[in-house]
């Protein structure tokens, strides 16, 4: 793939043109979105930015599950605020359906809002503790103007039927802290589908629950965007759920997107060093790791104030080209057919 | 090694009174671990695995309603001794605990080097420069710099936090180092490394640790011996090379079977239903109502049964 070096500018300008293809059908499209926080000295003065997130660009398919995977401070967060519209990006685009999502007027953001469920890390955190479960699902509908009771019934029937809690006249009189947590994370999760939204974003949904609870919510959640044709954003820390829910795999570091794959092409052939010490460190159950130890990268995610110069990976890559990984930041290459990877190794 | 197990516990129970009753936190628990080993203890949350960790410690909440049971330590049943020769004799010294969450509860206006450098001046009478050598010592079995010891809490990232509290709880040289969720909060590749460390410890210090964790894949990383709890009771223990490919407890199966992996291609299961409450726990086997191969024999409570080197609380291998 011929890629500019010249300048972010034209980087971005190919990267677009070069997935134009993808474009069509896209119900999303992230174009080389910067979120930088600026931070200040004594209340005014300037003393440099955080750039939380730097120079992403993706497109979301309708109907697509894809998942986002980085660990904290990757800006994984900051990412999905922005997506939902909670952070101005500072640079570049959020296209939704058409409409550059930082040009919205409020009442066209309370459309958008409409079209977009969220699910919440921490399902007790999420859910207004003196408020029953039969409100909690009425709040959306009455921000929305959906006025009709029997309609507003009949939809918190439905999403409960489908988050599986029946019989659903029991549950609805509940207050949150009567109910588990894997049942609190199904009342987020039909709270977010109640307005039939396009797309969902999970922000790991399923980390505070138990082991054992942790797949019957992805399942279901699997469930509701292959029977909704959902689009759905999934954001986690833990490789191994994301294979059974999403097509498409997208790494962060340290604020920007290091690769991105189908998710079986990513687990079997890694490209990005990054992604193979995480791949590397994540442990399935066996006897034998209590024998061998893990090979980890040294150091730590590098400060976003001001990130180190070149392939922002590079001062813990084992892989280190001498004289190009410190000074250049590398471009995506795609050295195989769909998978992209930030690396001069690919050159 | 001498011809006691490290640590022998028998038959242990620790029930809390609520205004809703009593709860049966940990419930008839027998277990032992020998000199330079790793038990993990796995199971859902709300089994009862941190009580039984506040049992050995004897760090009792007030509304103990029952405690009792025989915990041996190398020969010497400690639960004959009170409060203050506990404290003396058993805390910090010979056990020695990292709490869930520790990394966040290091004193914030404290240097961590003096944080560290504590329990050994308490618990070993050493002074000040020697107990701070001792903490410098732990700082690198850790993977701490040493020039850390002068940093304050908040200056630390979440590994190394977890790393100061490893190190605060190995510091007075316990033979036994109690760790509850270690790994919980933090980042795939600090787990990994944290993990590293532990092994490390385990083959450098001869510590024995028991590993509380509801994370089978990463307690995996630690274990020589596996205990399953479930609603207050073990189920299983055994070796780990013989658990994790054959757990043998329908539970262990189930909770095994519902790991998602990253390797090799098996659709995880989950385990439907809900521990039960551990106020009024069901009479006979407390899994029976979400096992899969209940029997009538169910009904009555099934005994340890020994199968091979394995222990294992179910009738079907009675």
């Amino acid at each position: 793939m011929p890629v500019d070096n010249n300048g972010i500018n034209d980087r971005a300008t190919s990267l677009m043109a070069n997935e134009s293809a993808m474009q069509d059908g896209a119900l999303m499209s992230i174009r080389d979105l910067r979120v930088w926080f600026e931070l200040r000295r004594f209340g005014f003065g300037h003393a440099g930015y955080v750039r939380a997130v730097d120079g992403v660009t993706f497109d979301l398919p309708f109907g697509a599950a894809v998942a986002i995977v980085g660990e904290s401070g990757s800006g994984k967060s900051t990412l999905m605020r922005t997506l939902l519209g909670l952070h101005r990006p500072t640079a570049g685009e959020v296209i939704f359906e058409g409409n550059n999502l930082s040009k919205l007027g409020t009442k066209a953001m309370k459309w958008y809002r409409s079209e977009v469920g969220y699910i919440q890390q921490d399902p007790y955190g999420a859910l207004p503790p003196f408020m029953s479960v039969g409100r909690i699902l009425s709040e959306p509908m009455v921000i929305n103007g959906i006025k009709s009771q029997v309609e507003r019934n009949r939809r918190m029937h439905k999403a409960l039927e489908e988050v599986k809690m029946t019989p659903v006249e029991e549950f609805l009189p509940k207050f949150p802290h009567m109910i588990s947590g894997g049942q609190q994370q199904r009342v987020v999760i039909a709270r977010a589908i109640i307005l039939e939204p396009k797309m969902l974003v999970a922000d790991e949904p399923v980390s505070m629950l138990d082991a054992s609870v942790r797949v019957e919510i992805l399942k279901l959640l699997r469930g509701l965007q292959e029977s909704h044709d959902l689009a759905v954003i999934y954001i986690t820390h833990d490789l191994s759920t994301v294979r059974y829910f999403s097509e498409r795999i997208f790494v962060m570091y340290a604020g920007q997107m290091v690769e991105r794959a189908q998710v079986a092409d990513l687990l079997n052939n890694p490209l990005h060093p990054y992604t193979h010490a995480l791949l590397e460190a994540t442990s399935d159950p066996d006897a034998a790791n209590a024998h061998k130890y893990r090979d980890v990268p040294p150091g730590e995610p590098p400060s976003l104030v001001r990130p180190p110069t070149g392939c922002r990976f590079h001062p813990r890559c084992a892989r280190l080209i001498k004289n190009l990984c410190d000074q250049e930041e590398p471009p995506e290459f795609e050295p195989a057919a769909d998978h992209f990877a930030k690396c001069w190794l690919y050159k | 090694m001498s011809e006691w197990p490290l640590l022998n516990i028998e038959n242990l129970l620790l029930h809390f009174r609520t205004l809703k009753g009593i709860v049966q936190a940990v419930d008839g628990v027998d277990f032992d671990l020998d000199y330079n080993q790793a038990v993990v203890v796995i199971g859902e949350s709300g089994c009862g695995k941190t009580s039984l960790a506040r049992a050995i410690l004897r760090l009792l909440p007030r509304n103990v309603r029952a405690y009792s049971g025989k915990v041996d330590l190398a020969g010497c049943n400690v639960m004959e001794l009170d409060d203050e020769e506990f404290r003396q004799q058993v805390r910090w010294v010979k056990i020695s605990l990292v709490p869930q969450a520790a990394m966040n509860a290091l004193n914030p206006v404290l240097r961590v080097g003096d944080q560290v450098a504590e329990p050994a001046m308490v618990h070993h009478g050493m002074n000040k420069e020697a107990a701070m050598e001792q903490a410098l010592k732990m700082f690198d079995h850790v993977g701490v710099p040493r020039d850390f010891a002068s940093r304050y809490a908040f200056e630390l990232s979440g590994g190394m936090r977890q790393r100061v509290a490893i190190a605060m709880a190995l510091v007075a040289v316990p033979d036994i180092v109690v760790l509850d969720e270690p790994t919980s909060a933090l980042d795939v590749l600090t787990q990994a490394g944290i993990m590293n460390m532990l092994k490390r410890l385990k083959q450098e210090i001869g510590t024995s640790f028991i590993l509380i964790t509801h994370d089978v894949a990463t307690s995996s990383e630690l274990a020589d011996r596996v205990a399953v709890m479930y609603a207050g009771q073990i189920v299983e223990v055994g070796d780990a090379d013989r658990f994790f490919p054959n757990p043998l407890h329908p539970y262990s199966k189930k909770l095994m079977n519902s790991v998602p992996r990253l390797r090799g291609d098996v659709e995880p299961e989950f385990i439907t239903g809900q521990p039960p409450s551990l106020i009024k726990p069901p009479t006979g086997c407390r899994f029976a109502a979400r096992c899969p191969e209940r029997m009538d024999r169910c009904t009555e409570e099934p005994l340890m049964v020994q199968t091979g080197k394995r222990r294992v609380k179910c009738w079907l291998y009675a």
